[in-house]
């Protein structure tokens, strides 16, 4: 069953200038799975994304998406980049942004049409920014931001959603109402998700690859713990979340 | 100031003035939120060469700095994404070759350069009726051009990556972007001269993005500002006898300044 692979990289090498970040990762993700990319910080763990992406190029090894190279594919792939560098002033509303998913959809120079804009307000409603749609991105909290961004790689109905620290700037509250949104979008699609906080790894999370340079572990979440431990020199622990029906966080209200 | 539009000249350099008007307002918009101030000051001095180029081969000095400021732009945007150069450096080097190049071609053209100072400083008042229909052509290019990749640039300017990654040609995109701000250099250059051509590119819309949030609106507005700064520059320029580039672009500072003064002051009261 070979054809059910999303994400395969053979021997991949990549450094900046000169600098080696990835030393032979090896690394199969199969179609709907969920797995997460845990490392410290620096160990490379966007560059994967990015090389996912094929927005860089690997100086050694191998990357497919579905059989194809990165840059074929592309189009199949949800993005939620870790910073989004913009001027606070940028003339451009959440509608616009979310929109912006949908430029692939189409030949040059077309108007979006209905459905489009109907795929962005339902990506809104899902991470709850639909009241905003006119607002300015700029007037928005960063919190608020991420959230249009997440909705924006979601208007691509990707096949494989990559997420880089998707919670980062996003309260506790909404982090549960986010997983239990990937939980329910796993079902249809893959999602790689990169972290370098493992106590976010959720109990929604089945798989991880731990990276720091080179790939630690890779495979289901329960016996890599203790290789996330040898990774980062010190004990972890994983904190799990608690579901909405928990009677200790019910007796806490 | 009625009777002034019976001659010929004063109703050429309002013509002049709205044409120049539209390319400042819809280039400027983009050039300012994508934050390329400093390639079009780049395309602009390249394009120096392409008047030198003119006065050497005796032919309207427009016409040349059309093809030059459009191969700048093309080279300065292969240049940075294709090389390991560095964006700002190939700005650097393109810069000075297109002003040495002006400067060599018009050491070599037979005689003394008349209005030379003309393409330096600009000069409204004397665009002959042959430059502005140039100028009306490169106009309609520019506004059907973005009429078109409205969307496409909007989304190229806010996020370049992103937009890749969606499937739009990103770098021909931006090329496409770099030809326009080229265009509309060559609208710019007989009102305003090359040293004064990136004030009209970057100020009249610097003024409307204090004002609004939306980009079309954006660009209406810098239309609109650009219009009624420029027509006064031009006017004061007539009134008191001054350079008439130089006027308008002092018209523009002095409107930017108040403009950005006032508006800290309102936010400041909220």
């Amino acid at each position: 069953m070979d054809n059910n692979i999303a994400i395969e990289l053979k021997k991949v090498y990549f450094s900046y200038a000169e600098v080696p970040v990835l030393e032979g990762i090896d690394m199969i993700v199969k179609e709907k799975d969920f797995i997460s990319i845990i490392g410290p910080n620096g160990g490379g763990k966007t560059t994967i994304l990015k090389i996912i992406l094929g927005l860089l190029e690997p100086d050694k090894g191998t990357v497919c998406i579905f059989g194809n190279p990165p840059k074929k594919v592309r189009k199949c792939l949800g993005y939620l980049p870790q910073h989004i560098l913009f001027d606070f002033d940028f003339p451009i509303t959440v509608q616009e942004v979310v929109l912006m998913g949908r430029l692939g959809k189409r030949s040059i120079g077309s108007r979006y049409t209905k459905n489009d804009m109907n795929i962005c307000l339902h990506a809104l409603e899902k991470v709850g920014m639909h009241t905003h749609k006119d607002k300015d991105l700029g007037k928005l909290s960063g919190g608020q931001r991420q959230r249009v961004f997440i909705a924006r790689a979601l208007s691509t109905e990707p096949r494989i959603l990559l997420l880089d620290e998707p919670v980062s700037s996003v309260d506790t509250q909404w982090q549960q109402t986010f997983y239990e949104l990937l939980n329910e979008l796993n079902k249809e699609i893959t999602i790689v998700l990169v972290t370098h906080d493992i106590s976010v790894v959720s109990t929604y999370i089945d798989k991880i690859a731990c990276v720091n340079k080179k790939l630690y572990y890779h495979g289901s979440k329960k016996e890599g713990m203790h290789k996330v431990a040898e990774m980062y020199e010190c004990p972890v622990q994983l904190i799990t979340h608690t579901s909405p029906d928990d009677p200790a966080k019910g007796s806490n209200k | 100031m009625i009777e002034l539009l019976h001659f010929e000249f004063i109703r050429n350099a309002l013509f002049a003035a709205v044409l120049v008007s539209i390319a400042c307002g819809i280039v400027g918009a983009f050039i300012v939120i994508k934050k390329i101030v400093f390639i079009s000051g780049g395309i602009t001095h390249a394009a120096f060469g392409g008047i030198g180029l003119g006065y050497l081969l005796n032919i309207n000095p427009v016409l040349t700095a059309l093809p030059f400021s459009l191969l700048s732009a093309l080279a300065i945007g292969i240049l940075s994404k294709k090389t390991k150069i560095s964006e700002d450096s190939a700005i650097g080097i393109l810069w000075s070759v297109g002003m040495a190049l002006g400067i060599l071609f018009i050491s070599l053209s037979p005689g003394y350069a008349p209005d030379l100072f003309s393409y330096l400083f600009g000069s409204i008042l004397t665009v002959p009726i042959s430059d502005i229909m140039i100028m009306l052509i490169l106009d309609i290019i520019i506004i059907i051009t973005v009429l078109f990749l409205f969307k496409e640039l909007h989304a190229l300017s806010f996020d370049e990556e992103f937009s890749m990654i969606v499937g739009i040609p990103t770098h021909t995109l931006y090329l496409i972007l770099l030809c326009l701000v080229a265009l509309s250099i060559v609208v710019l250059i007989r009102v305003v001269g090359i040293i004064l051509v990136i004030a009209l590119l970057t100020i009249p819309a610097t003024i409307a993005k204090q004002f609004t949030t939306k980009l079309k609106k954006m660009i209406a507005l810098s239309i609109l500002i650009a219009v009624i700064l420029t027509i006064t520059g031009l006017y004061l320029s007539y009134i008191f006898n001054l350079p008439s580039g130089a006027t308008i672009v002092l018209v523009l500072a002095i409107v930017f300044m108040i403009s950005t003064i006032t508006r800290k002051f309102l936010i400041q009261k909220i």
